[in-house]
């Protein structure tokens, strides 16, 4: 019963007159808690993704395979260097809480700057592959590479182009309510693409070149 | 290719076909009828006002339910042009669909009944009970909301484009490679198919988002998770299935439209391709999408039949507690829609008894309504006559089910139209009667005036009768041998089964006919149908428990819960909501924002260049899409306040009118 006796819920407009700050807490706690819904829906994108990664991921057609393929010092390389926008990021959030504009602004140029090196590693790569003739045409296998990685760089990409938004809109308006709660919701997606970048390359590159 | 228009040529437009012609021109005519009715009355400001750009749940959930009702008659077309056509396809007659065409029709059918006529009016009714049934001023994203209908809205437009640009799928409504791979379906239905569903798709996952989010943060003080109408129950289950499932189907579609669109090999014969592993995605979704429409069915029978029956409902906790083993169990039963894969008896084994195993929860659910009506004092207005010819239809739907849950029964039977007898008979006996009943039961609290009653209770009878007299002759047909999707057959024995399964749907016709002249009737007639006091069924939850149609903020002040069956144990404790006395206070409101309707309006032109290859419309979709996103984004007024003193006259008013009645 433990589940169903959840603390009671509060209306979204308090009794008394609130103060409007309050109002602002209200609204990034629902915000944030609906936007946790979201990653959690993302999570079931990613785990069918990896489930058909699963079923296919030895299918070869003939084709090269991830052992012949990955380059596993290079896409080391590629999570540290995720990992590291991930810490760059908990600076922004760090400078945020403190009300520093223009350290929030540079911490998010740095993750921004680490976060593009990511992309561009791995575009490079997806290249590197396709040059070799081991394109996502070649099999299954490659098909189901390709999508999952490429799914995560998509999530990447979009959370650099947030990035840019966030910035305008930090320098326009400063530090609000609205954009320290926009950016909370940045760093849960920017923290949760680390999560799943682990398990891609746990999966798909470490057990790949088993 | 023509860079211009892609693969969209003139000869793509089948002018040549009489029938296709037909509908479109019907179609136009009705869009050109209520265009020169909005130029009359000069409504176009209204409607843009009141409805296309508003944020508000009850004006969406109205909307919702119109595209609903409009894309019925679309899917119910396709039903009956199938029946003519199985009627007179008597071999060596070839009837008057050539193959091709049919194959669209089954096609469209399955498409637009489950995504836009199902799922549109089941959230559509959340839409409009939901806040109002837990206390609430609005969703928890009021311009998501906005957004998700939309998004709804283009899919359905998207589907529709496909009778007049190029033609839909033919490969049956879950599109099974190979069948859908570009070597065997060239053309673009499938491609309409794709981006029709990944649209509205997107729309319904930020529903299932919105829902959650409303129902576990919004709640009224003192509601509990224990203390929610079952309709909430029901709502919240179905958006935890929502945000579980959906993104499944995003994947499928999408794996798919890569295999079609840049030749990789998730289920391609060659090149190690698995065409099950679609099969198993599509129904990993797909049978949990069943009880995403059947569970609120069952939260409105909960609703209607405590209050026709003038009781509480029986055994509040089982329900709950059968509709969380039902999503539960939802997961773990998608083998049995592809019990002939071959996965071996074990694997058969455990979804067959797992499918079973749902006939408990249910069964529990039934005997709850039962026992509800046992002994109370039943009145039998018209959504308590859709409650009744819902439990008979549906145990029978639910027998016939677990029937097919065993494998090997389910060898004999499957792919036949013992098969589609026994889906029609839960989806039209659950949900399809579920809507009927909500519509009459919420149509006052949504639009402040009662449906007519008589030809509520015509509608009814004639939709449970033509039911009857459609599908229980596709039973024997099946048992026959008889498969689906058959364009013409040899077989001279089922021709007269098939010929009284189209006098079922001429039945249906007339039920559907009757609600058309229910709702034009008594939107005529709406001033004797006026429900002044907020509480025409004598309601026993929160909805009732303000005037109808609500005002924009729903209540005035929160609402305080005790109990469940909020509103009947304020109405015999003779308690009122608020404190008397105390002042009414400013509130906060979302404004209006067209940028939903842009961002919806915009992705019909994303999704009909990916359709037909028109890169240029997809890049200028895409960036319409996010011009209008970032203007939302970076819109500070965003929100505005209704002052103390405009509160009280409103209520003022709203109380008079009660005090009247």
């Amino acid at each position: 019963m433990t589940i169903l006796d959840l603390p009671e819920a509060h209306s979204l407009h308090a009794k008394q007159h609130p103060p409007a700050h309050e109002d602002d807490a209200e609204l990034t706690e629902k915000t944030v808690f609906g936007f946790w819904l979201y990653l959690m829906s993302d999570v079931v994108l990613f785990a069918t993704l990896f489930a058909v990664y699963a079923v296919v991921g030895r299918s070869y057609a003939g084709g090269p395979t991830g052992r012949e393929l990955f380059d596993l010092w290079f896409v080391l390389a590629e999570t540290a260097v995720l990992l590291a926008s991930s810490v760059a990021f908990g600076f922004v959030t760090l400078a945020a809480q403190e009300q520093r504009k223009q350290a929030t602004l540079l911490w998010m140029a740095v993750t921004f700057a680490i976060g593009t090196v990511f992309i561009v590693m791995e575009v490079y790569e997806f290249h590197h592959l396709i040059e070799e003739g081991a394109g996502p045409s070649r099999s299954a296998f490659l098909s189901a590479y390709f999508t999952l990685v490429g799914t995560h760089g998509l999530h990447v990409f979009s959370g650099l182009l947030w990035m840019i938004v966030m910035a305008v809109q930090l320098a326009r308006d400063g530090l609000t309510a609205t954009v320290h709660r926009r950016l909370g919701l940045l760093g849960l997606f920017w923290h949760f693409l680390d999560v799943i970048w682990i398990v891609v390359f746990t999966e798909v590159y470490l057990i790949g070149v088993l | 290719m023509n860079p211009l228009l892609g693969k969209l040529t003139l000869e793509q437009v089948p002018y040549h076909e009489p029938i296709i012609m037909g509908a479109v021109g019907v179609a136009l005519l009705g869009v050109l009828a209520v265009a020169v009715l909005f130029q009359r009355y000069r409504l176009w400001g209204w409607l843009w006002s009141e409805y296309i750009t508003s944020v508000d749940h009850k004006k969406i959930g109205i909307m919702y339910v119109l595209l609903g009702l409009i894309m019925l008659l679309r899917g119910f077309t396709d039903a009956v042009m199938m029946r003519i056509q199985q009627s007179m396809s008597l071999d060596p007659n070839p009837g008057y669909l050539p193959p091709e065409h049919f194959d669209q029709i089954f096609t469209a059918h399955g498409v637009i009944m489950i995504f836009f006529v199902a799922m549109p009016l089941i959230v559509g009714l959340m839409n409009i009970a939901v806040p109002l049934q837990i206390g609430a001023r609005d969703v928890a994203f009021p311009f998501l909301n906005s957004l998700s209908f939309w998004l709804t809205f283009s899919g359905a437009m998207l589907v529709n484009a496909s009778l007049i640009f190029g033609e839909f799928a033919k490969t049956g409504w879950a599109a099974y490679p190979p069948l859908s791979q570009l070597s065997f379906s060239p053309d673009v239905g499938v491609d309409y198919y794709i981006w029709s569903l990944q649209i509205s798709g997107i729309g319904t996952l930020l529903t299932g988002v919105n829902f959650l989010a409303t129902i576990l943060r919004m709640r009224a003080p003192g509601m509990k998770m224990m203390r929610m109408p079952i309709f909430v129950w029901t709502a919240f289950c179905t958006n935890v299935l929502i945000v579980a499932a959906f993104p499944i189907l995003t994947v499928t579609l999408a794996l798919l439209g890569l295999d079609r669109y840049i030749g990789t090999h998730f289920f391609t014969n060659d090149g190690g391709g698995e065409q099950m592993m679609y099969v198993n995605l599509f129904w990993a979704w797909g049978h949990p999408e069943v009880y995403i429409l059947v569970l609120p069915a069952f939260g409105v029978f909960s609703e209607v039949v405590a209050t026709f029956s003038g009781k509480p409902l029986f055994g509040y906790k089982t329900m709950v507690w059968a509709t969380i083993a039902i999503t539960f169990f939802s997961f773990v039963v998608w083998l049995h829609h592809f019990f002939t894969m071959g996965a071996g008896a074990n694997v058969n084994a455990f979804f067959g008894i797992a499918t079973m195993i749902i006939a408990v929860p249910t069964g529990v659910k039934m005997f709850n309504w039962l026992f509800t009506m046992f002994r109370g004092r039943v009145r039998f207005s018209v959504p308590m006559l859709w409650s009744i010819g819902f439990i008979i239809t549906f145990t029978i739907g639910g027998m016939t089910g677990v029937l097919l849950a065993m494998p090997g029964a389910d060898f004999v039977l499957h792919n036949s139209l013992f098969l589609v007898a026994h889906f029609h008979n839960t989806i039209i006996g659950g949900v399809v009667f579920g809507i009927f009943a909500a519509l009459n039961y919420w149509f006052p609290k949504a639009l402040g005036f009662r449906l007519s009653e008589p030809l509520g209770r015509a509608s009814f009878w004639c939709w449970l009768v033509g039911f009857y007299v459609a599908f229980m002759p596709l039973y024997v047909l099946g048992f026959m041998g008889m498969t689906r999707r058959l364009n013409h057959y040899p077989n001279p024995e089922w021709h007269p089964w098939l010929v009284l399964a189209t006098v079922g749907v001429a039945i249906i016709a007339v039920g559907i006919l009757c609600t058309i002249l229910q709702i034009a009737y008594s939107v005529w007639k709406r001033d004797q149908l006026r429900d002044t006091t907020g509480d025409p069924w004598d309601g026993r939850t929160l909805e009732w428990a303000t005037s109808s149609p609500p005002p924009i903020y729903n209540f005035a002040e929160t609402p305080r819960v005790t109990e469940t069956d909020a509103f009947a144990n304020m109405k015999a404790n003779g308690t009122g909501m608020f404190v008397p006395g105390t002042p009414y206070e400013d509130i906060h409101m979302p404004r209006n924002t067209a940028a939903g309707f842009l961002m919806g309006i915009f992705s019909i032109g994303l999704g009909f260049g990916l359709v037909w290859h028109i890169w240029w419309l997809v890049g200028l979709g895409a960036i319409a899409m996010t011009a209008a996103l970032l203007v939302r984004l970076f819109d500070e007024d965003i929100a505005y306040i209704i002052p103390a003193d405009e509160v009280k006259n409103m209520e003022m008013q709203r109380l008079q009118g009660v005090g009247q009645s």
